[in-house]
C-alpha cells in the first residue's frame, strides 16, 4: 500500500537519513520508534505525501509521490487517516464537525448523520460532540483525532505518538481502538518512544517493531 | 460563470471551514464602497462630458454666422446682398439677420447692459441653419466674396474642433479611471485575501491533512471576498447616484457642470459598477488564493 524504496531525505544540506526501505502491506500493524530528532515525523510525512523524498521512490497505493499532483496527494489522503501528536482541529468548529471534516470536504456529507454518532460513541466523546476543540481534554482530543482520521474508512492509519499527551490508561484505550481498526483490515503505522506501551500490545496485536536511529532502518530487538 | 453561479450560490460547509475575520472583512467591504462611489461619479463626470459635447457640436455643426463689415454707409446694401445670396444657396433651410437688441445682449457680458449700440460700428450677424444635407460652404464662399465684400463666413469648425477633441480626452480619462478603480479593487481584494490566507494557515494545513482539495479551499476564502466586494460596491454605487442628485440639476446642453447624471442606457452602470467588483474580487482571490496554497503542502 505504502512503499519507501531507497529513500532518502534531507534539509540545509544535512541527509536525516537515507537510503531508507519500508513496505506496509495491507492489514500490517507496525510501530515506528526511535530518539526525539531521529526522523519518525518526518518518515510519517513522507508515507503521506506531505514531504518530498530527496532520492529514492515513495509508492503510495501504487503512484510514485514524486508524480502526484496536488489533486492527486488530496485523493490519497482521503484513503490515509492521520493522527497527529498534536491533533490540528479547527477551533471554531465544534468536535463533532470537525470529526465529519474529512466527509465534508470530500462532497460526503449525506453519510455523517450515519457515521459521526456511532463513531462519537466508539471513541466515548458522544457528550462532547458540540464542544470546541480547546474545551476538550489531551486524551479526549487524541480520541477525535483518531475519530476524524477513520470517519472515512480509509485504508491506512498513520498516528505520530498518539499517546503522546494522555494517561496510561487512555493510551491503552487509545491503543485498544487502533488494535480494533487492524482487526478490521486496517494497516495501521504508529510512531511513539513509548517501549513500555509497545511491550503492553505484544499480546493483543502481531505488530512489526522498526527502530529509527542514525539515520537507519532496523527492525527493533532487545530493547522490547 | 458556472464557477461564478456555484460561487454565489455557496457552499455552506466550505464556509464554515474557514473562520470569519472581522476587520479584513470590514475593510474589504469599505473600500470596495468608495471604489464603487468614485467609479460612478467618474463615469456620470465622463457620460455628461461627452453627451454636451456631443450636443454642443451637433448644434455648432448645424450652424454658421456671417458677418458683415460694420460700414454705416454700405450697411443696408450690404444685408439686402447678403440674404439675397444665401436664400437662393441650396443647402441652407434657414437665414436670419440679429435684430439690434440680440447684438446687444451679444454684447453685454463684456460691456455691460447700457452700451449705446446704434451709435457704434458692431458688424450685422446673420445667422445660417442648415438643412439636413448641408450646403457647400467653399461656393459659399466664393459667392459671398465676390457680391458681400468684406462678408466673414464663420461655420464654427474652429469651435467645434476643441470641443470634441476635449471631450474625448474627457472620455478617455474617464475610463482611464474606471480602469485605475478596478486594479485598485483587484489590488486591494489580493492584499486582503493574502493577509486572510497567511492568517490561516492552519486551518489550510488542516483541510489539506483530511483530502480537501485546493479548489474547495479556495472557493471558501474567494465566495467570502467576492461577496464583500459586491456588497460594498451596492452600497457604493447607491451612495454614489443619491450624490449626483445634490449636483445642480438644469439643461444639460447649457453647461458642463449641469445635470450631471446619467440619462437612458446609461443607468446600467450603477447595476453594472457592484457586478464588475464582484468579478474583479472573484479573480484577484482566485489567483491569490492558488498562488498561496502552491506554496504549502
Amino acid at each position: 500500500m505504502i512503499e519507501l524504496d531507497k529513500v532518502s531525505y534531507g534539509y540545509g544540506g544535512t541527509a536525516l537519513f537515507s537510503q531508507l526501505s519500508l513496505t506496509l502491506a495491507p492489514g500490517s500493524f507496525h510501530f515506528l520508534t526511535g530518539p526525539s530528532g531521529a526522523g519518525k515525523t518526518t518518515l510519517l510525512r513522507l508515507c503521506y505525501a506531505d514531504l518530498r523524498a530527496t532520492a529514492g521512490k515513495v509508492r503510495i497505493f501504487g503512484q510514485d509521490a514524486a508524480s502526484l499532483d496536488r489533486d492527486a496527494v488530496a485523493m490519497s489522503r482521503r484513503r490515509i487517516g492521520v493522527v497527529h501528536q498534536d491533533c490540528q482541529f479547527l477551533d471554531h468548529l465544534s468536535i463533532a464537525e470537525n470529526i465529519a471534516l474529512p466527509l465534508t470536504v470530500s462532497g460526503r456529507e449525506q453519510e455523517v448523520s450515519g457515521n459521526l454518532q456511532e463513531l462519537l460513541n466508539w471513541v466515548g466523546l458522544g457528550p462532547q460532540a458540540n464542544q470546541l476543540p480547546p474545551q476538550l481534554s489531551g486524551g479526549e482530543r487524541q480520541r477525535a483525532a483518531l475519530a476524524r482520521a477513520v470517519i472515512v474508512s480509509p485504508e491506512i492509519i498513520i498516528a505520530d505518538e498518539p499517546t503522546g499527551n494522555v494517561d496510561w490508561e487512555m493510551s491503552q484505550r487509545l491503543l485498544s481502538l487502533l488494535v480494533e481498526l487492524n482487526k478490521m483490515g486496517k494497516t495501521i503505522l504508529i510512531a511513539t518512544h513509548d517501549l513500555a506501551m509497545i511491550r503492553s500490545m505484544k499480546a493483543d496485536v502481531s505488530a512489526r517493531v522498526l527502530r529509527l536511529k542514525d539515520g537507519q532502518l532496523m527492525q527493533a530487538g532487545s530493547e522490547l | 460563470m458556472r464557477a461564478f453561479l456555484e460561487l454565489i450560490v455557496g457552499d455552506q460547509q466550505a464556509d464554515r471551514a474557514v473562520p470569519p475575520t472581522g476587520m479584513t472583512a470590514r475593510l474589504t467591504v469599505f473600500v470596495a464602497a468608495v471604489m464603487a462611489f468614485l467609479a460612478i461619479i467618474a463615469l456620470a463626470v465622463s457620460l455628461t462630458t461627452t453627451r454636451v459635447a456631443n450636443v454642443w457640436a451637433e448644434e455648432l455643426a448645424q450652424s454658421a454666422t456671417l458677418r458683415l463689415p460694420a460700414d454705416p454707409a454700405t450697411a443696408d446694401a450690404l444685408l439686402l446682398s447678403a440674404l439675397d445670396v444665401l436664400d437662393t444657396t441650396p443647402g441652407i433651410s434657414r437665414v436670419r439677420a440679429l435684430s439690434s437688441d440680440e447684438q446687444k445682449a451679444l454684447l453685454e457680458p463684456w460691456f455691460g447692459p447700457d452700451l449705446p449700440i446704434e451709435s457704434l460700428p458692431v458688424p450685422q450677424l446673420i445667422e445660417i441653419v442648415a438643412d439636413g444635407d448641408g450646403y457647400d460652404i467653399e461656393g459659399l464662399r466664393a459667392r459671398l466674396s465676390a457680391q458681400v465684400p468684406g462678408a466673414i463666413l464663420d461655420d464654427h469648425t474652429a469651435w467645434r474642433a476643441p470641443l470634441v477633441e476635449a471631450a474625448s480626452r474627457v472620455r478617455v480619462i474617464g475610463w482611464f479611471v474606471i480602469l485605475l478603480i478596478g486594479a485598485t479593487v483587484a489590488a486591494m481584494i489580493t492584499l486582503a485575501a493574502q493577509a486572510s490566507l497567511a492568517a490561516n494557515v492552519q486551518v489550510i494545513r488542516v483541510l489539506r491533512l483530511v483530502g480537501a482539495k485546493d479548489v474547495y479551499i479556495a472557493r471558501a476564502f474567494v465566495r467570502r471576498y467576492t461577496l464583500r466586494a459586491g456588497g460594498g460596491a451596492v452600497v457604493g454605487a447607491i451612495l454614489g447616484v443619491l450624490a449626483l442628485q445634490f449636483m445642480p440639476q438644469g439643461d444639460a446642453s447649457g453647461s458642463l457642470l449641469m445635470g450631471v447624471g446619467f440619462e437612458g442606457g446609461d443607468w446600467l452602470w450603477p447595476i453594472l459598477i457592484p457586478l464588475l467588483s464582484a468579478i474583479v474580487a472573484f479573480f484577484a482571490t482566485r489567483a491569490a488564493a492558488f498562488a498561496r496554497l502552491r506554496e504549502q503542502t
